[in-house]
């Protein structure tokens, strides 16, 4: 049955294909469910993987499927080769699970769109780039997919291009992640030349050469590089908040299923590199919880619906990285896929709003509307209470474990972390209770809202349920996922099991959950003072904070620094080169060289006078000249 | 017997008209039969040196290069014709053409 | 010696009448001459075959090509009074000219060259120097068609196929260019 897991890959490989050739002939009403179809079959198949792999003793889950050898040049070959095993699978879910979800939500949204067909075409091919990521057996295959995510990426964040907004966010995406993944192409390469092999099984059998070539810390810091790319950490978040221009299923299957989870996914998969360089570990957890708390702050002063959501999970990926950086990796693949579901379902509902109020994101101009938009306003609130980690659902779990674990790491850690955790609580209430509670701010608006068609609703209804339910499969201590993943990461690891039996007695792991619950019903309880009962206090707060309130409200001017010291001086660098470099030196030379030749030939000219004698005279004189020479010698 | 040199002596002379003729005339016939002449000085050498080597390559060349003149006087006399038709002119200084 | 004198001055004179003469028709007829003398030297030089060639292609064939043409656009019009000497605007020079036609020097000087010619041939065949190989040349067998033809179909048979290519490419740019289209 493994050994079909490459049905995966076909289908939405083939979904692509047909839509992109033949999506102008087939028509819409094919189209609706050709697009989602192909990622339905692809999840039976990872259904039928997962189910297969249950069903084999914890150490013969691990399968190599070899489809072809892809390319040979001297000792370097790699394979096009599937790994399926317990994370592959379980990412597999994810991603063509929430995938599914949001295609359908997408048949409802994109409705009227002109190029319907080609959204479904790019929307498969993120699918197929995204499991070609996760499924991949070796480094080279999984560069496909990351690269192949980030064009998938910049043509959907891009596919209203004709909005100049647009367009420079697709690029913003694409270049910015280019930095990262020119940090993963070096690691790659380290790899290679030290290790000889790119397959993941033989690196993590060798990575004590890496250890003893001395590089594992520099590989392991390149694919942090590349990680901050790709999942948008800081340094190279920036791109995902101005993603928002894209569609609001691709914001959902970008944030939710897929790209920015690609980051982790390799983090996790490179466990092994990871345990082995603790400094890189600490510089990913480091990362983490700066990353989580940066952005949730920035979170707090939007205004803008999708962005806060945006910034959300830029704080929630910190979330993750934190976890794989304190070597918690099952923790954060769980996040990974509780923040899936319920993420997923906050951007599909926000788009359901958007769609409701003709494109509006302004949640100040909103009120009120969980009176028009009841489905929306449920599915939104448990979405928002599993982001704040509301005891009892799927984020509470996923986030407390993370916690638990930074904890055992450094208290310091966890401590950013709770208070990350608050703020998630504060801004994800906040977006619950100023656009759907009190007074309708914009008559007109509200007046013009209804409610979304069912291709929208029933996915939120789905996903709100896998939001409260997602969590169950990692209760403490009887954590069913940490049990299944656990293998991958330390498979035979002495270190791991050495911090294990370090840990502290269970009633702190009790102290800490109840800690975090009271921290996150008490942001909740906040924001529904500040925004519903008293909305005179957000005022106060930010007249209080001062200069802090505005440079957190302008994002820490972070793309106003970028502007500033990389991407002017180098616009200007461009210019100086176009305009003084190539216009005067290039041109100047080649145009010089041609006036020269032009000059010259406009003397030339004048010995072609068409008088046929001269030119008979001239042949007598070199004649003469001839002979005299031959007679004088 | 004649030496050798005066047929070459001839010969130069010969030529040397020839280029005058290419040189001073500006109808286009005569420069074509002072041309036909230089050829001929030229056919004259190769036979005397033939004689004086006694080679026959010498007149072989001789007939080579009249098979040539005959080609040559019959394209560029076509030319000329095509030029008085097209210029209404044998003066060899109103077709210039080449002028750059 | 003495008939060689004679047909190099005969030579000599004959090609001065063609770049000096004003009519293109009396430069043709020079030309004529001209060949005619190097074809007397021909002979002197142990090249019968060359002198009959001379006279049939030289003589027979393009001295009467030249004078089709002069025949064919020549006319009165662009020779009876020379352009190229009355473009330069000089009426003494025009003048001059005028003079030197009523002079009418080219059939003068013709009539006495061809006169000689005619004589040196005459005087060259009773001596017996025009039709006896002499000295050396006697056992070199100079000339003689047999000769000629031997070393030209073995030695040079691809060059004579190639010229009968030549010729055959003259002849076609010759009627291409001369179309009245």
């Amino acid at each position: 049955m493994l050994d079909y897991a490459w049905l995966m890959l076909l289908f939405p490989a083939l979904g692509t294909l047909i839509i992109a050739f033949f999506g102008r002939r087939l028509g819409k009403g094919v189209i609706s469910w050709l697009a989602p179809g192909t990622v339905l079959l692809s999840f039976a198949v990872a259904v039928s993987q997962f189910a297969t792999l249950l069903g084999l003793p914890a150490e013969e889950r691990h399968h190599e499927v070899v489809l072809w050898q892809w390319m040979t040049a001297g000792s370097f070959s790699v394979d096009l080769a599937l790994l399926i095993d317990q994370l592959s699978v379980t990412m597999a879910l994810v991603v063509t699970g929430v995938g599914f979800l949001i295609h359908v939500y997408s048949v409802g949204y994109m409705h009227d769109d002109p190029r319907y067909s080609r959204f479904f075409a790019y929307m498969n091919f993120f699918i197929l780039m995204m499991l070609t990521l996760v499924l991949a057996n070796n480094y080279l295959l999984l560069y496909v997919g990351w690269e192949g995510v980030g064009l998938a990426s910049y043509l959907l964040i891009g596919f209203w291009f004709e909005k100049p907004s647009a367009a420079d966010a697709g690029k913003k995406a694409f270049i910015v992640n280019r930095v990262g993944d020119f940090g993963l192409a070096l690691a790659i390469m380290f790899i290679w030349s030290t290790v000889g092999s790119l397959r993941f099984a033989d690196v993590f059998a060798n990575a004590d050469v890496l250890v003893a070539a001395g590089v594992i810390g520099t590989v392991t810091m390149l694919m942090l590089l590349a990680a901050t790319g790709k999942s948008a950490q800081l340094p190279l978040y920036v791109w995902l908040p101005d993603a928002m221009e894209g569609p609001t299923p691709v914001s959902a299957l970008i944030h939710a299923a897929t790209m920015v989870t690609a980051g982790v996914y390799m983090t996790a998969r490179s466990a092994a590199l990871f345990d082995l360089a603790p400094t890189s570990a600490m510089w990913v957890a480091g990362i983490g919880a700066a990353t989580a708390l940066y952005a949730a702050t920035i979170a707090l002063a939007q205004t803008d619906l999708k962005r806060i959501l945006a910034y959300s999970t830029i704080s929630q990926l910190g979330y993750m990285f934190l976890a794989v950086g304190v070597g918690a990796y099952a923790s954060g693949i769980f996040h990974l896929a509780t923040h899936a579901f319920f993420k997923a379902l906050l951007f599909l509902a926000a788009g359901s709003v958007m769609h409701a109020l003709h494109g509006e994101l302004n949640i100040n101009k909103m009120g009120n509307l969980r009176a028009k938009l009841p489905t929306t306003y449920w599915t939104y609130l448990i979405g928002a209470a599993a982001l704040a980690g509301i005891p009892l659902l799927s984020g509470f779990f996923s986030k407390d474990e993370i916690l638990w674990y930074a904890w055992q790491k450094s208290p310091v850690l966890w401590a950013v972390g709770l208070v990350t955790a608050g703020l998630t609580a504060i801004y994800a209430f906040r977006s619950v209770f100023v656009p759907f509670w009190g007074q309708p701010r914009d008559q007109k608006l509200f007046h013009h809202a209804h409610e979304s068609p069912p291709a929208m609703t029933v996915p939120l209804i789905v996903l709100a349920v896998g939001a409260v339910l997602a969590g169950y499969i990692g209760i403490p201590h009887l954590s069913l996922i940490e049990g299944w993943l656990e293998p991958v990461f330390h498979a035979g690891g002495a270190a791991a099991e050495g911090a294990k039996a370090a840990y502290p007695a269970a009633w702190v792991e009790w102290v800490l959950l109840a800690v975090s619950a009271l921290v996150a019903l008490a942001g909740a309880y906040f924001a529904y003072t500040a925004y519903v009962v008293k909305t005179s206090i957000p005022k106060q707060v930010r007249d209080s904070l001062g200069w802090f309130a505005r440079l957190v409200e302008n994002k820490y001017y972070v793309d106003e620094l970028y502007d500033k010291v990389i991407v002017n001086p180098l616009r200007d660098l461009a210019n100086w080169f176009a305009g003084t470099v190539d216009k005067a030196g290039l041109d100047g030379a080649v145009n010089g060289i041609a006036g020269i030749a032009g000059w010259l030939g406009g003397q030339a000219r004048r010995l072609q006078t068409g008088l046929v004698g001269l030119y008979a005279l001239s042949i007598l004189f070199g004649a003469v000249a001839l002979v005299a020479w031959l007679v004088i010698r | 017997m004649v030496p050798i040199s005066y047929y070459l002596i001839l010969s130069a002379i010969l030529f040397t008209v020839g280029v005058v003729g290419v040189l001073i005339r500006r109808n286009v016939l005569i420069i074509f039969m002072s041309v036909e002449m230089m050829l001929n000085a030229v056919n004259l050498t190769f036979a005397a040196l033939a004689l004086h080597f006694l080679s026959l390559n010498g007149q072989i060349f001789v007939l080579m290069a009249m098979v040539v003149a005959a080609a040559e006087v019959a394209v560029g006399l076509a030319i000329v014709m095509t030029v008085v038709r097209h210029k209404d002119t044998t003066n060899i200084e109103d077709v210039n053409l080449l002028k750059g | 010696m003495f008939l060689f004198i004679v047909f190099a001055l005969i030579a000599i004179v004959a090609g001065l009448g063609v770049i000096l003469s004003r009519k293109p028709v009396y430069s043709a007829l020079f030309l004529l001459l001209n060949f005619a003398t190097l074809a007397a030297m021909y002979i002197m030089l142990q090249a019968q075959f060359l002198a009959a060639v001379q006279i049939i292609v030289y003589a027979g064939a393009i001295v009467v090509l030249f004078l089709f043409v002069v025949m064919l656009i020549g006319g009165g019009e662009l020779n009876a009074v020379d352009r190229e000497t009355s473009r330069q605007g000089d009426k003494a020079n025009i003048a001059s000219q005028r003079s030197s036609i009523q002079l009418g020097w080219p059939r003068l000087t013709a009539l006495v060259l061809a006169v000689l010619l005619l004589a040196g041939v005459g005087y060259g065949v009773i001596t017996g120097q025009l039709h006896q190989p002499t000295g050396t040349a006697a056992a070199f067998g100079q000339g003689s068609v047999e000769a000629v033809a031997a070393t030209l179909y073995t030695d040079y048979l691809l060059p004579f196929e190639m010229t009968s290519v030549l010729l055959l490419v003259g002849m076609v740019g010759a009627v291409v260019l001369a179309r009245n289209e």
